[in-house]
């Protein structure tokens, strides 16, 4: 599934927080390209910048100066409207912390952004349960996220990240809150998705098994990239870690 | 303008909605599953309407007393301090019924802020997580105020049932059924209505605040507490 666009275009996004007096730099100047289907893993530790890379990139945080594109627009310019519909429709978010209603089922939680979307409820209702076949619950359509296991809730989340057939499926930490195994179930979901759906994958991890399936890494530093691998150059560095 | 139309041009049918039949059910799924927040907020409501009620059918029984002339009735009705009112005059309620009146539904409608401003609180991450999905600030909005309205409404009833229910019965046992004899039922009833109608809409006061900090929310923020 060869496709040179560029889905994301971030170019050179500064972001700065106020913390009481002092300002604190937290982008320094980022400039990425990713394409679409591309599976994309945002690395760094924490306090890099790397999460507010992140929420730029979502939409969830605008830049203090530099702008970021999606499928060619630019988010910043975005107003209140246009931003739900971005999140609604072209974004698919999953949380570390999963972010699973409460107080809904398990299909319900999935048919949300659909209800968002303006579908039709059994037209809703059919593709909800057909995303959950995707991720393995089709029997605990209507279970209630207390009576899901944590690698459950999370692949509820991504069948719901999937709802409006998004472009950009952003992970911020999809397994951190998981146990190896679980982790390593929805690391291979994901991978699964973004090879047979071409959907674009970015998350951002901690998690080295992440890197083993990312076409690209993207190690954030300091504010700056500091590296950008691809998946070939990877294995070796990969290797070496093994080694240590 | 010509900025928003470059956007829109790139983003085909741009609409994000939630309809109101569908804001009902959630809402109702999320009073359901709190149950017991909401019965928290529903009761100083209760509480709160069924005093009113009280008082208001009260006030109507004992002017229908005092029209009735019943000699009786309305010597007893002195006796328990009731001032006789001028003639063609009809029984008002006294400045300091009205005054505990009005303190009661003040603390009520406190009661609601704080459980209410509570309940957002603790539903940070799924206000957010719904932001994150595509809602917009007025479907949070809706949504509280669905649920407030409900409440408001389902515990007024009950209040002024109840109020109404014990003042009619406590004047059934001190008069007997002269009490009702020249009653207007008909005020009774609207009484109760407008007390409802109250209960609703100090409900929906009460959340105003609390619904309006949940739907300006970013959703970066909602992510970010408690975690």
């Amino acid at each position: 599934m060869e496709n040179t666009n560029n889905i994301v275009r971030v170019f050179q996004v500064l972001k700065d927080f106020t913390m009481g007096k002092s300002i604190v730099k937290v982008l320094k100047g980022i400039d990425l390209e990713i394409k679409a289907g591309e599976y994309v893993s945002i690395m760094g530790p924490s306090g890099s910048g790397k999460t507010t890379l992140f929420n730029m990139i979502g939409g969830l945080d605008k830049p203090s100066s530099g702008s970021v594109f999606i499928d060619e627009i630019d988010i910043s310019q975005l107003d209140a409207y246009e931003l739900a519909w971005l999140r609604c429709r072209k974004i698919g978010y999953i949380f570390q912390t999963f972010n699973i209603i409460q107080v809904m089922t398990a299909l319900e939680n999935v048919t949300l952004p659909m209800v968002f979307a303006g579908v039709s409820d059994d037209e809703a209702r059919e593709r909800g349960m057909e995303l959950l076949d995707l991720v393995g619950l089709k029997k605990r359509f209507q279970h209630k996220p207390f009576e899901l296991s944590g690698g459950q809730q999370q692949r509820v989340a991504v069948a719901r990240a999937l709802a409006n057939n998004p472009a950009i499926i952003l992970a911020d930490e999809p397994t951190g809150n998981l146990d190896l195994s679980t982790g390593d179930e929805i690391i291979k979901l994901l991978k699964m998705l973004s090879r047979e759906k071409g959907v674009t994958i970015i998350s951002a991890t901690h998690d080295l098994k992440m890197l083993n399936v990312s076409d690209r890494v993207i190690w954030i530093s300091d504010g700056k990239i500091e590296k950008i691998e691809n998946r070939d150059e990877l294995s070796i560095s990969l290797g070496q870690i093994e080694d240590k | 303008m010509p900025q928003h139309t470059k956007s829109i041009a790139n983003l085909p049918q741009k609409q994000v909605v939630l309809p109101f039949v569908k804001s009902v059910e959630i809402a109702v799924k999320s009073i359901k599953t709190r149950f017991f927040r909401s019965l928290v907020t529903t009761l100083s409501l209760i509480l709160a309407i069924s005093f009113y009620s009280y008082i208001k059918t009260n006030s109507h029984i004992i002017t229908g007393l005092f029209a009735s002339g019943d000699k009786p009735a309305i010597e007893k009705l002195s006796n328990q301090g009731f001032d006789i009112p001028e003639k063609g005059k009809a029984h008002t309620t006294t400045p300091k019924e009205r005054w505990i009146l009005f303190l009661s539904l003040l603390v009520c409608v406190v009661g609601i802020v704080n459980t209410q401003l509570m309940a957002v609180a603790d539903r940070f991450r799924e206000i957010g997580t719904m932001k994150c999905l595509g809602a917009l600030d007025r479907f949070i909005l809706r949504l509280f105020l669905i649920e407030a309205a409900l409440q408001g409404f389902i515990g007024s009833i009950i209040g002024a049932l109840a109020g109404s229910g014990i003042a009619i019965l406590g004047s059934l046992i001190k008069f007997g059924t002269i009490a009702f004899k020249f009653a207007d039922f008909n005020i009774i009833l609207m009484s109760m209505v407008l007390a409802v109608f109250l209960g609703c809409s100090l409900s929906i006061i009460g959340v105003l605040y609390p619904a309006f900090l949940a739907a300006r929310m970013q959703p970066i923020e909602a992510m970010r507490g408690r975690d």
